[in-house]
């Protein structure tokens, strides 16, 4: 049997962060009452022109920066029509053409064979990052046939990132969502939280045989966490294998991946080829961007986004800490992984680091296995943490001093986490947890054990 | 080149307009051959331009709150609601296929 090369990319769309919405004044804002964070030209009332945020831009072109595109100085913008409820507009103006940053590329990191000591590095493509519109929010009521249109998130302003189809499997794709979503993070371009709905995805999926052409491919919609994007590029490379080596074949089509039962089912109201009828936006003129060498003279400060300004201005990205903590701290690069992973993660460890004497190498096994490990198995943040950073140090002195050992750590440790308010010595005491360093205390306690067990001791002097 | 039934039939299913009659295909005919008239113009080399206001500076808007909060008016255009809501059908209702609707297209 021939091998099966699976191809995945991805299209994914990011919210940007930012007060109001791409093309209007209306307020940017989850869970507002239904329509109440809506301007006429997010209603598409006649009379109404888009206005460009500038903030949206920048968001933009940090994005690019981030992910080595080349930003482009001039884009432009385009209608894509198709009719849906929640489209009032009856087109979304996105770019089309020439979008705003290209031929980019976004590193990632994996663990083969789910071992976190063998991490292998990844990249794939960024086509390009374009601007566009996001649409309302529909609301099935199937039982009373009607849908119902909220259109608080009609004109909130989405980043598409394309990816390239570099990736073979789940895996990949959802490593290479995560790594994207903590640089949108760390940006603050977007806070990319997929539960909010700030960051879907939508996967392109095909199989071939090693050596021939790639093969027809699906569109998978509807994945909702980064959990089920796995579940749903390896069920649909799945599916498709089976169907192909079963004889059939693969339809070009849109499908939907069904979280209950694990699977992807067509889309309804997605059937034929659509033809969006691309045509240029009239009322926006081109973006242009400017840079320290084309900055025009006289032109008004507000009017103007230097691409040179945002690139000073960029926080390190993931990548970057990573390798700085490695070198600063000397953990391992996978210890990294796991400290940037957790929100608030790093930030516990460097505070404890501070506060203790013990040497960062030895504290991060504290934080990765104990602390980590425990605040995993009951659901809790690092920021709701019973055990603080002061707490934990406190108590890793004390291991440090030799005052306790290490098994009594851990025990003091497991009173720690009850958050009664005692600190470490106060328990180390109330449980008489502390090593004994006398010389003679400890050979009269030798001594005593020896002479309650004098048959034991004659047997082993004997051999 | 004449304009086919297909087309015309695509066209209508797309923008959902109705040429009512053959005097509207006319006009569309009409349209496309003046519209083809700058074919007559060597454009070689020459990049094309997509906007009459390709001159013109792309207006910044600082990111400030400035509209909404109309839940009201906006909702005094919908012909239905449910609790501030717009309702709409289930799904998009497709123009029925060719030879299932009412159309002068039919019989060409």
């Amino acid at each position: 049997l021939a091998p099966w090369l699976p191809v995945v990319g991805l299209e994914i769309h990011a919210q940007i962060s930012s007060n109001s919405k791409l093309f209007s004044g209306s307020q940017v804002q989850f869970s507002a009452p239904p329509n109440s964070v809506v301007s006429f030209f997010d209603a598409s009332l006649p009379g109404t022109l888009p206005v460009l945020n500038r903030r949206c831009v920048e968001a933009a072109v940090m994005t690019g920066l981030a992910l080595n595109c080349s930003i482009n100085k001039k884009s432009l913008f385009d209608r894509k029509h198709y009719f849906y409820a929640d489209l009032p507009a009856g087109y979304q103006i996105t770019q089309q053409r020439v979008p705003i940053a290209v031929n980019g590329s976004l590193s990632y990191s994996l663990c083969i064979d789910n071992k976190m000591s063998q991490m292998v590095t990844k990249t794939v493509r960024i086509k390009q990052i374009q601007l566009e519109q996001d649409s309302g929010k529909s609301l099935h009521d199937d039982t009373r046939s009607q849908t119902l249109v909220d259109l608080n998130r009609a004109g909130v302003g989405l980043m598409e990132v394309v990816m390239e189809p570099d990736m073979c499997c789940g895996e990949e794709a959802a490593a290479a969502v995560r790594e994207l979503q903590l640089i949108l993070q760390t940006l603050g371009s977007s806070q990319a939280v997929m539960a909010e709905g700030q960051l879907r995805v939508d996967a392109n999926v095909s199989v071939h045989h090693p050596g021939e052409p790639y093969g027809v491919r699906t569109e998978v919609k509807n994945i909702n966490s980064m959990r089920f994007l796995a579940k749903a590029v390896d069920y649909e490379i799945q599916r498709q294998i089976e169907e192909l080596e079963n004889g059939g074949t693969i339809l070009n089509e849109t499908r939907a991946f069904d979280s209950k039962l694990g699977c992807t089912v067509p889309m309804r109201d997605k059937e034929g080829k659509q033809d969006y009828r691309f045509m240029p936006e009239p009322n926006l003129p081109p973006l242009i961007l400017y840079d320290a060498k084309s900055l025009p003279a006289n032109m008004n400060h507000q009017q103007v986004v230097n691409i040179d300004w945002i690139h000073e201005r960029l926080p390190d990205l993931p990548s970057v800490k990573r390798a700085k903590l490695v070198e600063q701290y000397g953990i391992l690069p996978e210890h990294s992984f796991t400290l940037l992973n957790e929100d608030g993660l790093t930030e516990f460890f460097e505070n404890v680091v501070k506060q203790t004497q013990m040497k960062p190498k030895k504290v991060i096994g504290w934080i990765l296995k104990d602390l980590l490990s425990y605040l995993k198995q009951h659901s809790l943040t690092v920021k709701e943490s019973p055990v603080s950073p002061f707490l934990l140090a406190d108590l890793l002195n004390l291991l440090e001093k030799k005052q306790i050992s290490s098994t009594a750590a851990k025990q003091v440790l497991t009173e720690l986490w009850k958050g009664e308010g005692k600190t470490p010595l106060e328990i180390v005491k109330e449980k008489k947890l502390e090593l004994i360093q006398d010389q003679q205390e400890l050979e009269q306690i030798c001594q005593a054990v020896i002479d309650g067990q004098e048959n034991e001791v004659i047997m082993m002097v004997l051999g | 080149p004449q304009v086919t039934v297909e087309v015309l039939d695509h066209l209508e299913h797309l923008a959902l307009v109705d040429f009512r009659d053959w005097e509207g295909v006319e006009r569309l005919q009409k349209a496309i051959q003046f519209a083809d008239q700058l074919h007559e113009v060597n454009t070689d080399g020459v990049e094309p331009m997509d906007s009459v206001l390709e001159d013109r500076c792309l207006y910044l808007r600082e990111d400030d709150v400035t509209e909404g909060n109309c839940t009201k008016e906006l909702l005094k255009n919908a012909k239905e609601k449910v609790e501030e809501y717009f309702v709409a059908p289930p799904g998009n209702i497709p123009l029925p296929k060719l030879e299932e609707r009412d159309t002068f297209l039919q019989g060409s």
